[in-house]
């Protein structure tokens, strides 16, 4: 299992063929408190950089990118009803979708741990 | 609204108190002001209905206007000529709501109105200070003196808990009712303090000379049931409230009467009062008043979880291509656990749970027009 990051702020497990998505801790400080959280429907085939979710704050809406392209597997039901899983947990708990990857080419434009925390630092 | 990134941004008195709260900074009205601290938007709202919340509102204007006959009375008429309200009503040691109209009945700026006895303190917004000073000056120079405070600054204590901080350096205070306004001594300081605010809560709103607030600030936040607020939860405890932010929920297009601030205008000032007009506007605003608008500001609480934000277009029904109207303001009321939104609606379509459609990223989604206060207000009356 790997975990990869996006300079937009959001991290993907890769497991096999199937990756889960999330945004960062740093990403759920910045925003504040979670009141809202729209994901993309199942079944929804997302390219690249597509808006595939929205995380709204007290204050302001953010759009959530698909970093990588494939078909939504799965989403996570419990953020709808417990939005704030997002602040309490934004690597673990509060993951927003599962893709089919669609092509394991785009992954490696991503970065690794060391990498991420180097772009937040 | 927003400053230009170029320009430097100004800083209030309160600006490295701010910094060492671990405030997060954001321009606003051309000044660097604390949008929230450590605590975080929710938490600071709730505690500010629960407890006590202290607001940095340094960046607001404040003017003295004084006739120069000495008779308060005097500028009290004068002010007349440029709002609709009664101000030659307002009592020594009271304060009132008040608007700025232009010639088409839109309203320039709203402001707070006091009078001191021998003078009227005036409160308005930051962002139309300067041009409200520069109108102020173009129209009552002839019999007025316009002073700005610009040495003073403004704080804003509000919540169940105001009045029992504020009274243990100021015990006068607990004898203050809503919209009561004076000069008092707070912790040895001379201050202005009117029972006022911006939250729906109960609570002061205090202008100390620049040099001291610190001190005083630092003095209120000792007591551990106040914490310090930024401007997130100010506007979210106000869009709870259903007051209007000005700039967005009225600006110059939009009337007293479109606005639904018909009760900020009293009766002397409308058709068949004692001083009926003689402001900017007034033949369209009393038309207004007579025969009703066009459009009308509404609460609307969406069904659903998601917000509905400032701009979302609004329609009939959810297929119908004709917009028939927009949210001004609008976002998430932390004490209602759930979005709250104001726009304007054509007035056939503002009645009480009329049910509307907002487009929100390509879905219409339901809201119902809603009464304001959502959440009810606790002035001491």
């Amino acid at each position: 299992m790997t975990t990869l990051y996006t300079s937009d702020h959001e991290w993907l497990r890769i497991e096999g063929d199937v990756a889960t998505i999330g945004i960062t801790d740093y990403a759920q400080s910045q925003l504040g408190d979670v009141v809202f959280v729209e994901l993309p429907k199942v079944g929804r085939s997302l390219k690249k950089a597509e808006a595939a979710a929205v995380v709204e704050s007290v204050k302001a809406a953010s759009d959530v990118y698909a970093p990588i392209t494939g078909d939504v597997i799965e989403v996570n039901e419990a953020l709808a009803a417990e939005p704030a899983l997002v602040n309490s947990d934004a690597g673990g708990k509060a993951w927003f979708f599962k893709l089919k990857i669609a092509d394991k080419g785009e992954l490696g434009g991503l970065m690794d741990e060391a990498a991420y925390a180097a772009h937040t630092a | 609204m927003l400053a230009r990134e170029t320009s430097p941004l100004k800083q209030t008195p309160l600006h490295a108190l701010h910094l060492a709260r671990g405030a997060k900074m954001v321009p606003f009205a051309g000044y660097d002001m604390p949008v929230q601290y450590t605590a975080g938007v929710l938490k600071e709202h709730l505690h500010t209905r629960k407890e006590a919340g202290l607001f940095d509102v340094s960046h607001m204007g404040q003017l003295v206007l004084k006739a120069k006959s000495g008779n308060v009375g005097d500028a009290a008429l004068a002010l007349e000529k440029l709002v609709p309200q009664d101000i030659v009503g307002i009592a020594p040691g009271r304060q009132r709501y008040a608007q700025f109209t232009n010639d088409d009945g839109g309203l320039l700026d709203d402001l707070m109105v006091a009078n001191f006895g021998d003078h009227l303190f005036l409160v308005v917004n930051a962002a139309c200070k300067a041009e409200d000073e520069a109108h102020l000056r173009a129209h009552l120079s002839d019999t007025c003196e316009i002073v700005s405070l610009a040495d003073r600054a403004l704080i804003a204590l509000q919540g169940p808990k105001a009045e029992s901080a504020l009274a243990k350096l100021c015990p006068d205070v607990s004898s203050m009712k809503f919209m009561d306004a004076g000069p008092r001594r707070v912790a040895d300081i001379d201050c202005f303090v009117s029972r006022s605010g911006y939250t729906g809560e109960d609570g002061f709103e205090i202008s100390v000379p620049a040099g001291k607030a610190e001190a005083l600030v630092t003095a209120l936040l000792d007591n551990p049931d106040v914490l310090p607020i930024g401007l997130g939860a100010r506007d979210s405890l106000r869009l709870e409230a259903g007051l209007c932010l000005y700039g967005h929920d009225i600006d110059t297009t939009t009337t007293p009467v479109e606005g639904a601030l018909e009760w900020s205008v009293q009766k002397v000032r409308r058709s068949g009062g004692a001083r009926a007009g003689g402001f900017p506007g007034a033949d369209k605003i009393l038309a207004q008043f007579a025969q009703g608008a066009a459009r009308r500001r509404v609460g609307l609480r969406p069904d659903g979880r998601a917000p509905v934000r400032e701009g979302a277009a609004l329609f009939a029904d959810p297929t119908s291509t004709e917009q028939i109207g927009k949210v001004t303001s609008g976002g998430f009321g932390p004490s209602l656990n759930a979005p709250v939104a104001m726009g304007y609606l054509p007035t056939s379509l503002s009645a009480l749970d009329t049910t509307v459609f907002a487009e929100v990223r390509g879905q219409r989604l339901p809201l119902k027009v809603a009464a304001t206060p959502f959440v009810p207000n606790t002035y001491k009356r």
